[in-house]
């Protein structure tokens, strides 16, 4: 995309944005309008941060989670995807888990926390785990209903030029066709999962929210939300890199 | 009824004997005692009521539905790579994701053909139907027009013996139709296709085919077969009009006015 004049304004203005939170977060606590400790300083977190890139802590959290986070999206993503089209194209399939789905879908990833630590225990398996969960429904749901809005004429246009096999209407059929629904639950779930890389770590899995954890339990405010904003800035560079992803895939959207 | 007349008595291409097509195991039927025979080069129109089963009737000629009675007997393939049979749809049904090319080349997915073999059929026939400029286009950028000439290029590249084509035009504006009609009557003289055209428009069918054969009732079977004269047809001649007339008759289910006046029996015009 070339960016004209109503992008570029619009990227100012999300600048400008910034700029007045950050600012007025600056002059909130300069003036002393909040009790020392309770909020650091915008110009505080610059050398909190130093300090924990010097002593290694912040890289050794950032990849702690980061693989964390990549396992139970993959994970996460992956199976809630394949159980998700596999309902939505095998009625039988469907009626037989209706029930199950129902039983399961309303429990929160959290509430899994207690298994995972008896099953796993307090390391990466735990942590995936967790995350994998919450990430499954999210892309099962997408998933499903991809399939479920599927124009069923092209099944038959499939059909008529030799591929109404199961496999022909799978592959010429189902997977481009759910290609849009299956991107967006996937999307949503690059979000969804940083979030429960914090829950899943807040329970002691070292990482990036075991590290907020620490910070926290010494008032270290100014770390936390050093590790508030490292959480945003992955977040934003994981949604940039799947947005080039889903532009070369989905051309054809226009 | 009107009797089955035809003049040409060349290969025979489809046979239909005795088609009867039910949804509820034999309680109601759709189609009934359906007998058609069509022969190697004819293009020919299945006319009849919205509804009343003619789309239907190409899906069991296609093999798509299979009939509760009776037999559809098909000329096996006469190219290793085709089939005996591909449809156009109404409404072209391209897959919006793959482009123009790739459109076409679906039916050649799976038989064995080469990717550059593939690439090199589908391009002779979006040549044909004029196209070739937007192989790399995608669906969603042609006209309607342009995109059924896509559907009819992807059916014409698995080189079909028998050409289904199922209300292709009826979704389009007058002129784009009336162009579409005159570029399908190009492409029949030049590829020499056996088609099977429905429509419910009997100008449409009068512009198009050697012969009509009306499906009508309920349940539909056949009840008219006309063979036409040569083209173009003057819509304002007696015998065009005789033959209209006796069309509507039939389409309505009314019987054949044919037998009353006597220069109204001649069906070869």
């Amino acid at each position: 995309m070339r960016p004209d004049r109503t992008s570029l304004t619009r990227l100012g203005l999300g600048v400008l944005g910034l700029l007045i939170l950050f600012g007025s977060w600056e002059a909130i606590v300069r003036l002393g309008w909040v009790p020392a400790g309770l909020l650091p300083a915008p110009s505080s977190l610059g050398p909190a941060w130093l300090d924990e890139v010097r002593n290694g802590a912040w890289q050794a959290a950032i990849r702690d989670s980061l693989t964390h986070y990549v396992l139970g999206l993959v994970i996460g993503s992956v199976l809630g995807a394949l159980v998700g089209l596999l309902c939505g194209a095998v009625p039988v399939l469907d009626a037989l888990l209706a029930g199950v789905v129902r039983v399961l879908r309303p429990i929160p990833g959290l509430a899994w926390v207690p298994f995972a630590i008896l099953w796993f225990g307090l390391n990466t398996a735990g942590a995936t785990f967790v995350i994998a969960i919450s990430v499954f429904w999210i892309n099962f749901y997408a998933a499903y209903g991809a399939v479920q809005s599927i124009d069923p004429d092209l099944y038959e246009v499939a059909a008529a030029f030799g591929h109404g096999s199961f496999v022909g209407r799978l592959t010429k059929v189902v997977l481009p066709a759910s290609a849009p629904g299956l991107l967006a639950g996937l999307r949503t779930g690059l979000g969804q999962a940083w979030m429960s890389v914090v829950a899943a770590e807040l329970f002691g899995v070292p990482g990036i929210g075991a590290r907020m954890m620490q910070a926290s339990s010494l008032l270290a405010t100014d770390l936390v939300v050093v590790y508030m904003l490292t959480m945003a800035l992955l977040y934003a560079l994981t949604d940039m890199l799947f947005m080039v992803v889903r532009r070369r895939l989905l051309g054809w959207q226009g | 009824m009107a009797m089955p007349d035809r003049g040409t008595k060349g290969d025979t291409m489809v046979h239909l004997s005795d088609i009867g097509l039910s949804h509820d195991r034999g309680k109601n039927f759709i189609l009934r005692h359906v007998d058609l025979t069509i022969d190697k080069g004819q293009f020919v129109a299945l006319l009849g009521p919205s509804g009343v089963g003619k789309s239907t009737l190409l899906r069991v000629i296609m093999g798509l539905t299979p009939p509760t009675e009776g037999q559809v007997s098909l000329t096996p393939p006469a190219s290793p790579i085709g089939r005996s049979t591909a449809l156009v749809f109404q409404d072209a049904k391209l897959m919006p994701w793959r482009t123009v090319r790739q459109n076409v080349e679906l039916g050649l997915e799976g038989v064995g053909l080469s990717r550059a073999d593939r690439h090199a059929r589908a391009m002779a026939t979006l040549e044909l139907v004029g196209l070739a400029d937007r192989a790399d286009r995608w669906p969603r950028q042609l006209s309607g027009g342009q995109r059924q000439r896509v559907g009819v290029a992807r059916a014409l590249t698995v080189e079909p013996d028998l050409l289904l084509m199922d209300e292709p035009f009826g979704a389009l504006d007058a002129i784009t139709r009336s162009a579409l009609q005159d570029e399908l009557l190009r492409i029949w003289a030049q590829t020499h296709k056996t088609v099977l055209f429905v429509t419910h428009d009997i100008d449409e069918a009068l512009i198009l085919a050697d012969r009509i054969i009306v499906l009508s009732g309920h349940p539909a079977s056949v009840r008219g077969d006309f063979m036409v004269g040569p083209r173009p047809r003057d819509r304002s001649s007696p015998a065009t009009q005789a033959l209209v007339e006796r069309l509507k008759a039939l389409i309505a289910g009314e019987p054949d006015p044919g037998d009353r006046p006597a220069y109204w029996q001649a069906s070869e015009i």
